[in-house]
């Protein structure tokens, strides 16, 4: 129980903080939505890292390491820390610039504006909210999740799940935007020590980990865990378009108009790379050197569901592959090391850091509910009828839903459900940057362009979703026809049609 | 000439992304525990810090900030 203590501590430190620590007089829609546009460059760079790592960085790299090998770091952490960095310097820069001008909270505002469009706005926004809310869900069950496992089962899941969910939607409820990027930054300072932290415990109990390295080379069933020959190179090319996701992801977009100066943008540039690599170096290789604790029983069941698994015939039935597929998955596996070397405080201490990345649902929610009360409820008039005031209190009351909504839908459905919802999503979010790419650089794109977009990416999302193996043309994954295809429809239907006004195009270009 | 040069290095990067050449290469372990393709993508992180920290120096869209009227008050936090 001691380190289910120290977790309730840390989520009563974070409820503090969130809701009372930076509190400022939250009046207006644009302090309560976007931290009044003041954030401060240490906590920009922190939270918006924070923002984009969830309950897969941790758990869930350890696990994708435990069964793919060191291939999971190429694929997932130096692609992003090529990609994002990149998109944040081209993209989320002028995004900033046009927010501080025009007075932009969303991304659909802007694209409103840029392209002359309401109800084209209205299509946007759908598309973004129905990819937007896997992740909203997936954070309530992995607060479930992670708080049984730390407590060693004796919080059930459903408990779990509801406290998890009450602390996050409380201090995004009274904190708003500040409160929510300052939790992130704690958070964020927690998790990127915890890896550093794990990797030295685990180590000493291991008694180092040259042995363990050897003793996977010697065996033909884990050597090719150190290397990538496992894996196409078609499927590691098409791994480099699933970072385009970050930049269209709503809640990463609208934290880009929270920072105070276009300054702040650099450091974030420059450190996101450092960051990535401190948070999943550790948590990668921890995961590949896992397969060589077969003395560990919990470890050595996985091993054995795995070895099953694969002698399983192609004629076996479905219940069966998925019941050994659940028993291999290493989502716990750095959980496993951490209860086997760690002492329990320090493993309460570490457990604090798994919540930190576990809950990152709070600033999806709050992008929810920022895109609800700009993007519908104050672009068909209820600011105007209603004032601002209510527009932030209607954002509030949204939180609320939202959180009731997500832990309900997460009690019933199966996890896996929303496993696979995201793995689409992070597609179609990809499949959608273009929009962002023609409304900042491309004159001549239309909202005929941009409604073209939008209607593929929600019919491919549909499609490869309940189609398996639709798309994967030649090996690539779904993502890379998707995104292209996206681009040539952009072009091709904004040269057939007229393109906004030059007054307009002119305060862009 | 520092554009040319910053777009030359992005397209090298992301070439070098696509290390081919430790494709099926376990070792040498480096430091006697990182399989050699783990060390190579950890140290290309290390790379990409220093194209960011060039991008920044030398291509730093300013005229941005200028065109933007600063609409906060007070100090940042």
């Amino acid at each position: 129980m001691i380190p289910a203590v120290i977790v309730f501590a840390y989520l009563a430190l974070v409820l503090y903080i969130g809701i009372f620590a930076f509190r400022q007089k939250a009046g207006s829609a644009e302090e309560y939505f976007l931290a009044g546009r003041s954030l401060g460059p240490a906590v920009f760079l922190l939270s918006l890292f924070g923002t984009n790592m969830t309950a897969f960085t941790i758990l869930g790299s350890a696990g994708h390491a435990f069964a793919n090998g060191i291939v999971t770091f190429a694929l997932m952490a130096s692609a992003s820390a090529f990609v994002i960095p990149l998109t944040l310097f081209f993209i989320g820069t002028r995004m900033w610039a046009l927010g501080k001008r025009h007075g932009f909270m969303t991304p659909v505002q802007m694209f409103r504006d840029r392209w002359e469009c309401g109800h084209i706005g209205t299509a946007i926004f759908a598309v973004q909210a129905a990819l937007l809310v896997p992740y909203i869900i997936i954070g309530v069950m992995g607060g479930g999740t992670a708080l049984r496992g730390i407590s060693g089962g004796v919080i059930p899941y459903w408990l779990g799940g509801a406290i998890v969910a009450l602390v996050v939607m409380s201090y995004v409820f009274f904190g708003g935007m500040r409160g929510t990027a300052f939790v992130n930054t704690f958070q964020t300072v927690l998790f990127l020590s915890f890896g550093a932290v794990a990797l030295i415990v685990i180590s000493r109990g291991m008694g180092g980990f040259s042995a363990a390295m050897e003793s996977l080379l010697a065996s033909p069933a884990t050597a090719p865990l150190l290397s990538r020959e496992r894996i196409s190179p078609w499927y590691y090319f098409s791994y480099t378009f699933i970072p385009l996701s970050t930049i269209a992801f709503p809640h990463i977009a609208i934290f880009c108009l929270t920072a105070r100066r276009l300054g702040q943008f650099k450091r974030t540039v420059i450190f996101y790379p450092v960051c990535l690599l401190a948070i999943w170096l550790p948590c990668v290789f921890l995961g590949v050197a896992a397969n060589s604790l077969r003395e560990v029983p919990k470890i050595e069941q996985k091993l054995e569901a795995r070895a099953a698994l694969a002698a399983l015939p192609p004629s076996a039935p479905a219940a069966d592959r998925a019941a050994l597929r659940r028993q291999a998955a290493g989502d716990d596996v750095v959980l496993v090391m951490l209860e086997t070397f760690a002492p329990l405080w320090l493993a309460g201490i570490l457990g604090a850091g798994i919540m930190a990345a576990v809950m990152a649902s709070d600033s999806q929610i709050l992008a929810l509910s920022t895109m609800f009360t700009e993007d519908v409820f104050a672009f068909y008039g209820g600011k105007e009828r209603f004032g601002e005031g209510v527009q932030v209190q209607t954002g509030r009351i949204f939180v609320v839903l939202l959180t009731v909504v997500a832990y309900t839908i997460a009690l019933r459905a199966p996890q896996g459900i929303f496993d696979l919802a995201v793995q689409y999503a992070f597609s179609g979010y990809s499949a959608l940057s273009p929009l962002l790419v023609a409304a900042l650089f491309w004159k001549r794109s239309t909202k005929w362009g941009a409604l073209a977009v939008t209607l593929w990416v929600a019919f491919a999302v549909i499609y490869t979703s309940q189609v398996p193996g639709a798309l994967a043309w030649g090996g690539l994954l779904p993502v890379v026809p998707m995104t292209l295809i996206s681009c040539a429809l952009m072009i091709v239907v904004s040269l057939i049609t007229p393109p906004p006004s030059s007054a307009t195009v002119g305060r862009y270009m | 000439m520092n554009r040319l040069l910053l777009a030359t290095a992005i397209v090298a990067l992301y070439l070098l992304h696509q290390d081919f050449w430790f494709w099926s290469e376990a070792r040498p372990l480096v430091f006697g525990v990182l399989p050699v393709g783990l060390a190579y993508h950890a140290l290309y992180c290390l790379a990409v810090t220093g194209l960011m920290w060039a991008l920044t120096r030398m291509a730093w869209p300013s005229h941005l900030e200028a065109a933007a009227p600063d609409r906060t008050r007070g100090p940042a936090r």
